[in-house]
């Protein structure tokens, strides 16, 4: 690979208790780039998303197996500081999940986590957050009221300005466009093309398309094992494995 | 567990229709599937859909059904409506004698010296103190527990503590009356050096025990039934747990919490046997929290054998009941209230 690499996974097993779900997983993921990871429902690729920023943690008796090296580091060590790492990676899930606050607290609530005060900075960083993920035009006269009063749609979009705002270095999205209609999809996608100048992006999406149009490269998942990791153009008009080419031209009919 | 914490507190307003349950010959009847398949006996399936030959159309069923839920629910109802009839023709005869001003706030009660006197004013705020120097134990202590519970306690300790603190909401009241008298009390009068252990400070010891189940079990409730993706969105931004439960989901239960404090709160100024026991029946206004006290609940139980059937006393007995009746109901509906103010508008899952 000729970028260079922001996260190294090497022989990555995970366990739902005694349930494995990823098998010896080995991935580079680029610096500001795109990777999307793509795969039948199931596959395991929120589940290896969500190992990226420690997340799967939560979850009583998980069992994780192998290396994710972030900038020279394993986020596995112990002693790495989990609260850390995550304002280094950030996240977008898959169902929209805003606070019940006002809308300037969800997308401020990341720095006032981190005890920032400086009122006019917090305002700034908001607009700006805001106007990325393209709400800006709809919520700027009711930044107030309720995120619980925003369709699904805005409020996932306030989910990725909630993310963006803290700046992190990575952003992990687990199927960031799949509540969105195709206009404000657009407007997501035009939002990753943006933020890979400053951040590296890991996407999950069912939408070849999509990833098609946004990922410079690509990772098939199929039950739990990585197939195939590639340039998405190689994935998308020459791949190697049988496996990738079934799914994706089953996909596209 | 939690259903009867709840029903336990707001048994005291209304007591009679859950201890006699009136309902429990209507509860076979009410199976629905049941009395459906009664009605339809005999009948092919597919006759029923054509709606021919039954016995009758399903319209006139629904409709039995209907009126007979509505019974059912009519019969608390009606039981609650009793209650309160027969508390107000029982109380209000007292106003003849004293006026609504002076029975409320007057400070002296001696119903049975002679001219007597029929001032609330020394119970009410009994009850009130008692109640309110219990909720500054109880709390913090539920609602702290209930954190621990819900969000911090592995789900192996979570198993093990929450049953036993549902267990003292079973406990008897007279029970924890019972300990309070000769383990509290005690203690309390040797170690402070009071004159007597039985005060408004062992009353309120002992109500918050009562009222933590509650209040614990309803916010832990409320608590653990915050939505995980809430959590993870605020972890994922790189918050600490500390930080996730004040910000997120502290705000996002508070409904719930609110609403097990509130009835853990009139589940503490309605009982009746522990103040009786413990918190040392004198009719005086309360002075220093050691004072002895005599709360609403406990005058009534204490002095209704005593008073004659249809004297002034009795009279002036049922009328407190009407201002118990009325501060637990203020109680509850602010209870009601709150868990509707602050319910969540609209789904934040799609
Ligand atoms: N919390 C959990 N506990 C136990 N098993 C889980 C848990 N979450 C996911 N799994 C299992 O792990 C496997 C992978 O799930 P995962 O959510 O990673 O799939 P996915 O590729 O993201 O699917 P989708 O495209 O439908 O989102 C599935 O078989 C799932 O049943
Ligand atoms: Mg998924």
């Amino acid at each position: 690979m000729e970028h260079k690499k922001k996260i190294q996974v090497k022989d990555l097993d995970f366990f739902y208790g005694e349930n494995q779900v990823l098998y010896n997983i080995n991935l580079d993921i680029p610096e500001k780039k795109v990777t999307a990871l793509i795969g039948p429902s199931g596959c395991g690729k929120s589940t290896f998303l969500r190992c990226l920023n420690r997340m799967n943690d939560l979850i009583p008796g998980i069992k994780v197996r192998g290396k994710i090296i972030l900038d020279g580091q394993d986020i596995y060590d112990t002693g790495v500081d989990v609260v850390k790492l995550r304002s280094k990676v950030g996240m977008v899930f898959q169902k929209p999940n805003p606070f019940p606050k006002s809308i300037f607290e969800n997308v401020a609530y990341g720095f006032r986590i981190k005890g920032i005060k400086d009122k006019d900075f917090i305002d700034e960083r908001v607009k700006t957050s805001l106007r990325m993920a393209g709400l800006w035009e709809e919520v700027h006269d009711r930044l107030s009221s309720s995120a619980l009063g925003l369709s699904g749609g805005q409020q996932q979009r306030l989910c990725i300005a909630r993310a963006v705002a803290v700046e992190p270095e990575v952003l992990l999205m687990d199927e960031p466009a799949s509540a969105l209609d195709p206009i404000a999809t657009k407007k997501i996608e035009e939002l990753i093309y943006e933020l890979k100048k400053e951040f590296t992006i890991v996407i999950v999406t069912h939408n070849m398309q999509q990833a098609a149009r946004v990922a410079d490269y690509t990772a098939f998942f199929l039950m739990g094992k990585l197939i195939e990791f590639d340039k998405t153009e190689n994935i998308f008009t020459s791949p190697r494995k049988k496996e990738t080419e079934d799914y994706i031209t089953g996909r596209f009919g | 567990m939690k259903k009867r914490s709840i029903q336990n507190s707001i048994s005291k307003i209304i007591p009679m229709p859950l201890a006699f349950s009136p309902l429990w010959p209507f509860i076979p009847i009410c199976n629905l599937r049941d009395f459906s398949l009664l009605l339809n006996k005999g009948r092919s399936p597919n006759t029923q859909i054509q709606g021919e030959g039954s016995l009758l159309s399903y319209k006139t069923k629904d409709n039995i059904i209907k009126y007979l839920f509505f019974l059912c629910a009519l019969v608390s109802v009606l039981v609650l409506g009793l209650i309160v009839y027969f508390l107000f023709i029982e109380g209000v005869p007292i106003f003849k004698v004293v006026s609504f001003k002076d029975f409320l706030f007057g400070k002296y009660w001696y119903p049975t010296s002679d001219p007597p006197s029929f001032g609330i004013l020394p119970l009410f705020l009994g009850s009130i103190y008692v109640t309110g120097l219990s909720s500054v134990f109880s709390i913090p202590l539920g609602v702290l527990t209930a954190i621990y519970l819900a969000e911090i306690a592995n789900p192996k300790t979570r198993s093990i503590i929450k049953p036993i603190i549902e267990l003292l909401a079973a406990l008897p009241s007279v029970v924890i009356g019972f300990f309070g008298m000769v383990v509290v009390a005690p203690f309390l009068q040797k170690y402070l050096d009071l004159d007597t252990g039985l005060n408004m400070f062992n009353a309120a010891l002992m109500l918050a025990f009562m009222s933590i189940p509650t209040i614990c079990s309803i916010s832990e409730d409320a608590i653990y039934s915050v939505p995980r993706e809430l959590k993870e969105g605020s972890l994922a931004l790189g918050a600490t747990h500390l930080q996730t439960i004040i910000r997120v989901i502290l705000p996002a239960s508070i409904s719930g919490i609110s609403t097990g404090v509130i009835l853990g709160m009139s589940r503490a100024i309605g009982e009746t046997m522990v103040v009786l026991m413990v918190a040392g029946g004198a009719a005086m206004i309360p002075e220093s929290i050691f004072d002895p006290v005599r709360p609403m609940p406990a005058s009534i139980a204490a002095e209704m054998g005593e008073a004659p059937y249809h004297s002034e006393h009795y009279f002036a007995l049922f009328a407190i009941g009407i201002v118990l009746f009325f501060l637990t109901l203020i109680f509850n509906l602010i209870a009601d209230h709150i868990s509707h103010k602050y319910k969540q508008v609209g789904a934040s899952t799609l």
